[in-house]
């Protein structure tokens, strides 16, 4: 029995991983700093959810009891991502941080930093 | 702000999710722990609950949960397509900036719009407008935008005013 539970929680952790992997691949491989925030929001929450559900079913086994204070990590770990993911991006607007140049509606940047409606919309008031 | 009675539970719901929370986090049932998840969860809103905004009340709960779990869903698969681009040839990535209109006029609402947004796929959200009435967004590899702001509005927005009816 304990090499069936193992076998599972050593596949969900190595899922994990890989996404955990991907994510740190995609901070270094990525060109600029807008495009590097989406590896570490998206890729890091299913990484970090499957280590943190192996980790639940192997302390639920051995103890013989449901362990849920992983779950909570999770929960915790989809609210604050995206929190984060919107400082950060709100500080390289700040810094005037230039994107790539193929880019498309860099003409947005501006007034994101402003926040201010849109050109296109702007013209049309 | 006007001086309010002072009530013994003012966030009552807060009381038994901070309770809850509590013992979740220790995982423990000791009567330790339930001794000081009760004064915590009896003392932290009296200091806090002045400082609570008005929230909308949530109208439709079993939408609220078929929204939650189509949210799941779509950071799963973001996962996957994020980690296909990540991976592929880097080069036939266009990158875009998308300013998307906003239609739900309630604050945690759009919290909980630009929240979804980023953890769903190939889409962060960067700013909102000061008159809350544009979210901006900047999307790993954007084809066509008027297509994205359609998906984000029809898919996340529309449900969203519908559970919080605003």
């Amino acid at each position: 029995m304990i090499f069936f539970v193992e076998a599972i929680a050593s596949a969900i952790l190595i899922f994990g991983g890989v996404f955990l992997l991907i994510g740190s691949i995609g901070l270094t491989r990525l060109p600029d700093v807008y495009m590097r925030l989406h590896a570490p929001t998206k890729a890091t929450t299913l990484g970090i959810a499957g280590v943190l559900i192996a980790s639940c079913i192997i302390q639920s086994y051995r103890q013989e009891s449901l362990s849920i204070s992983e779950w909570l990590i999770t929960l915790f770990l989809i609210i604050t991502a995206p929190i984060t993911a919107n400082m950060i991006a709100k500080a390289a607007l700040h810094h005037e941080i230039a994107p790539i140049h193929r880019t498309q509606g860099q003409e947005l940047i501006v007034t994101a930093k402003d926040r201010t409606p849109p050109p296109s919309e702007a013209k049309e008031d | 702000m006007k001086p309010t009675k002072f009530r013994f539970f003012p966030m009552p719901f807060h009381t038994f999710l901070l309770f809850t929370i509590w013992l979740l986090l220790n995982n423990s049932l000791s009567a330790g722990h339930l001794l000081l998840a009760t004064v915590l969860s009896i003392i932290i809103p009296w200091g806090v609950s002045s400082m609570t905004t008005e929230r909308p009340r949530i109208q439709k709960p079993t939408l609220a949960i078929s929204y939650v779990f189509l949210v799941l869903k779509d950071i799963i698969s973001a996962n996957f397509s994020v980690a296909l681009l990540v991976l592929g040839p880097l080069k036939k990535l266009q990158p875009g900036f998308v300013a998307v209109p906003l239609d739900i006029k309630s604050e945690l609402g759009i919290t909980l719009l630009a929240s979804t947004v980023s953890l769903t796929p190939g889409t962060v959200s960067a700013e909102i407008s000061e008159d809350q009435k544009w979210l901006y967004i900047h999307a790993l590899h954007l084809e066509n935008s008027e297509e994205l702001i359609q998906e984000v509005k029809s898919r996340y927005e529309a449900p969203l005013k519908e559970i919080f009816g605003c």
